[in-house]
């Protein structure tokens, strides 16, 4: 094959990598742009996602496609309500102290890792795409359902920022987001503008999970990377934006998808956490600087 | 006299917000000079951008003739330039004497208790500071910009919060204070600034409106129009 | 007041000394372990519990030493003690570098780009496996690890030696962690912890205080990678993973952060605790993972901290 249908497939390769990511970064930026921490399980909310997929595919009859539907529904409910559970038990109680709420979540990491090994093994579990539809160029053949996964992923993303621009609960979310204080001086239930976007954030890295696990095999440890990543999409692109995520998910996708096809995905991952001390250097406030009070 | 504290075109804008424009604003060593204005007159980015804690758009200031423009606002402290908080701001954990160590042991001093007992607080040394009463927490702040042995020390709204018989005692203790220090006080309270200051500066959205002796500013019309018009004061 | 306090640490360290004499050859080992371990944990305990600066990435420091020992004696051809002092230097080195960069950042920021910086150099010790062999490690042969020292032949594979070479250390630690948090840089540490604002409106050079914290905690960090890699003869890249840049963030909180004796304490009881748990099922994520959330739901100021608060209020 030779240069220019390699940067095509890389092109493709990178445009999925950036629909999940920003999918997942979103839920990780809504949570910490309204709550003001940051949900270091996170990665293993869609670790789970991906988990929950494969089971429900697997105990669902009636082929892939019924399967994929139906963990459309189970996973983002089961992870959600797991998030439900750790934001009524676990930050509501420490009082959402940025500091405790991390050494919590990556306590809450390790325990739903653990969990995940204990029940689902350790092996990696594939699972069949809803359908098999292959576009063919006259290089090579591409995956129908990747460029699906682009697709659905533009759609949640639109959806997200629907509520968040044009409904009444976006206008509190963001007054929430401006000053809880204020927020609870015109009556808004703080704790459950929390519960809901906590929830939120988790179930959309949970559908990110079901549109990645056709392509990525579920795994028990799979839950690191997304959760670096999106960190590197989050500090780039702006907390709480979605342009932002969407723009940084892009450039962060793109590099990755370009240099894991000529390269190595190791050497990628490396390259995209040096972008983030150039930003951090040109830019010191960062993202996150003017938000710690 | 000589100037100890100059600005010229001094300015500030947050965004498209104009805090502080075009300040051009001279303070005489050993003088009491009191800033005041209507709430967002830029009075607190302006004593922010002379300490160092606000980075200025455009101008200059000089400090004993030095340009200080660009200096973090530690090394300003440490040429003498001392700042107490509007909100205070004290350790809240450590005991009170361990507050004002911190701020004598930076200048290479043990003033600490000199320091204490000046502002009345000589009984309290090893009480927790968070633990005392919130006008003993200013008084403790007051000790800690004293024991830095400042040549200009600036009180941003130290009377705020504070009973009657408190604010008589510190009027006293400024006065006090005076005799080593020049002092730059923003304040609200206009019976404390017209006993205290020798001169007052009335800033209004972001620039100076008028500057003269309290006799001369409670007489001028600007003045009384630009306070009258907020209903401040 | 001084007194008690140089007596308590004398008395831990001549218990430590004594136990050696009663002690199985498990429990040797498994204290060694511990002992250098503390090493990490206390360089860690300096920035996170005196300086207020919560780092998730100081696994980056302790692989430094870990791989610099490791590939100095197999690749570099150095000898042991060369080797402990190149990977003292690179350590200052890098924990420099990293300084200027993360501290760039403040607050949750810092608490990520630590974390992110630290997955890279895993990541970085995965790509450059020809050196560092990854996942399998590199062994240190004994015939390195038995060595002439000052025209003493030290051995490296003897328990008992090993043993009190740590705790030769630990003394050295003890006692600098001891003189730094007590001095005026420790209570300017403090003080940043307490109130940043407040302290660079006091003319203290906030930035530079860090920085230095930084390094120290960095520094001693690699320090105890290096004595790791060199008396248990290993360094894999388990080592420099992420669950590395939590262990000592763990021990510190388990054992009471800004104490001196508390991470040391810390790194005691989670192994006394894994190893307890182990005899009946594999847990050791499950543990930490609970222990963590336990910690910050009912216990935040860990054991030692929680003794000082309630009895004894000398505690350094």
């Amino acid at each position: 094959m030779s240069f220019l249908p390699h940067l095509l497939l890389a092109v493709l390769e990178g445009t999925v990598a950036a629909a999940v990511l920003a999918l997942s970064a979103l839920g990780l930026s809504l949570v910490f742009g309204v709550m003001r921490v940051v949900n270091v399980a996170h990665g293993e909310f869609f670790m789970l996602g991906a988990m929950l997929a494969w089971w429900t595919a697997k105990m669902m009859p009636g082929g892939p496609f019924a399967g994929f539907i139906a963990a459309f529904i189970v996973a983002p409910a089961a992870v959600g309500a797991l998030a439900f559970l750790t934001e009524r038990l676990l930050l509501r109680r420490i009082n959402y102290d940025p500091e405790a709420t991390i050494v919590a979540t990556i306590g809450l990491l390790f325990v739903i890792q653990q969990m995940a090994l204990t029940f689902f093994g350790a092996d990696a579990k594939p699972v069949a795409a809803p359908f098999s539809y292959r576009i063919v160029f006259p290089w090579f053949g591409y995956s129908g359902y990747k460029l699906f996964v682009v697709v659905a992923s533009g759609a949640v993303l639109l959806g997200v920022w629907w509520v968040l621009s044009r409904t009444r609960f976006g206008l509190i979310m963001r007054v929430t987001q401006f000053d809880r204080e204020t927020a609870t001086a015109f009556g808004i239930p703080v704790n459950t503008v929390y519960s809901v976007v906590f929830v939120a954030g988790a179930a959309l890295v949970a559908v990110a999970a079901v549109l990645i696990v056709p392509i990525q095999q579920a795994h028990y440890l799979m839950g690191l990377d997304p959760l670096l990543m999106s960190f590197i999409v989050v500090i780039i692109g702006g907390l709480g934006s979605i342009k932002g995520s969407v723009i940084a998910a892009f450039m962060i996708g793109m590099t990755d998808g370009v240099i894991s096809v000529f390269f190595s995905p190791t050497l990628a991952s490396i390259i995209s956490t040096l972008a983030v001390a150039f930003v951090l250097v040109v830019r010191p406030q960062g993202l996150f600087g003017a938000e710690t009070r | 006299m000589t100037a100890i504290l100059e600005t010229r075109g001094l300015s500030r804008n947050f965004g498209g917000l104009k805090a502080v424009t075009d300040v051009d604003f001279t303070l005489e060593a050993g003088e009491i000079r009191a800033v005041i204005g209507p709430n967002g007159a830029g009075k607190t980015t302006f004593v922010g951008l002379i300490s160092g804690r606000v980075a200025p758009s455009a101008g200059t200031i000089l400090f004993e003739g030095a340009d200080i423009s660009h200096l973090p606002a530690f090394r300003r402290v440490r040429l003498g330039i001392a700042y107490t908080f509007q909100i205070t701001s004290i350790y809240a954990k450590l005991t009170v004497a361990e507050n004002v160590d911190l701020a004598s042991h930076q200048r290479g001093t043990t003033d600490t208790r000199s320091c204490l007992e000046q502002v009345g607080l000589g009984d309290r040394a090893s009480q927790v500071a968070g633990t005392l009463a919130y006008g003993h927490q200013r008084l403790l702040e007051v000790a800690m910009g004293l024991a830095l042995r400042p040549k200009l020390l600036i009180l941003d709204e130290p009377t705020q919060g504070l009973s009657d018989g408190e604010i008589d005692n510190f009027i006293e203790l400024v006065r006090t204070l005076s005799k080593r220090a020049t002092v730059l006080l923003i304040e609200h309270n206009m019976p404390v600034v017209m006993s205290l200051a020798h001169r007052i500066t009335v800033l209004d959205r972001g620039s100076i409106l008028a500057e003269g002796t309290p006799e001369a500013i409670r007489a001028n019309p600007a003045v009384q129009a630009a306070y009258l018009g907020t209903a401040d004061a | 007041m001084t007194a008690r306090i140089v007596l308590l640490h004398l008395a831990v360290l001549l218990l430590l000394f004594a136990l050696q004499f009663i002690a199985s050859d498990y429990v040797i080992l498994t204290l060694t372990r511990i002992m250098v371990l503390a090493v990490y944990a206390s360089g860690y305990n300096l920035l996170f519990g005196y300086s207020g600066l919560l780092s998730l990435g100081h696994a980056m420091f302790f692989a430094t030493g870990l791989y610099a020992a490791a590939i100095g004696t197999t690749r570099a051809g150095l000898s042991v003690p060369e080797a402990f002092l190149a990977a003292t230097l690179i350590g200052v080195v890098v924990s420099s570098i990293m300084g200027v960069i993360v501290l760039r950042a403040r607050g949750v920021g810092f608490m990520i780009v630590t974390l992110m910086f630290s997955q890279a150099a895993f990541l970085t010790v995965l790509y450059f496996g020809d050196y560092t062999r990854g996942d399998e490690g590199i062994v240190i042969l004994d015939t390195i690890r038995i060595f002439s020292f000052l025209g003493r032949t030290i051995d490296l594979t003897d328990p008992l030696l090993r043993y009190n070479l740590a705790l030769a250390l630990l003394a050295i630690l003890v006692a600098l962690i001891l003189v730094l948090v007590r001095s005026r840089f420790g209570h300017v540490l403090v003080a940043i912890r307490e109130n940043e604002d407040r302290t660079a409106m006091l003319g203290y050079d906030v930035a530079r205080y860090k920085f230095i914290a930084f390094v120290i905690s960095g520094t001693l960090s690699a320090v105890s990678g290096a004595t790791y890699a060199l008396m248990f003869a290993y360094a894999g890249s388990t080592l420099a993973s992420i669950q590395y840049s939590i262990h000592p963030l763990l021990w510190t909180l388990l054992g009471g952060a800004s104490t001196t004796l508390g991470p040391m304490l810390g790194t005691g009881v989670m192994f006394l605790l894994v190893d307890f748990a182990s005899g009946f099922t594999n847990v050791s994520l499950l543990i930490t993972g609970a222990v963590l959330i336990a910690l910050v739901l009912f216990f935040p100021k860990g054991i030692l901290g929680s003794i000082r608060q309630r009895y004894l209020k000398w505690l350094p």
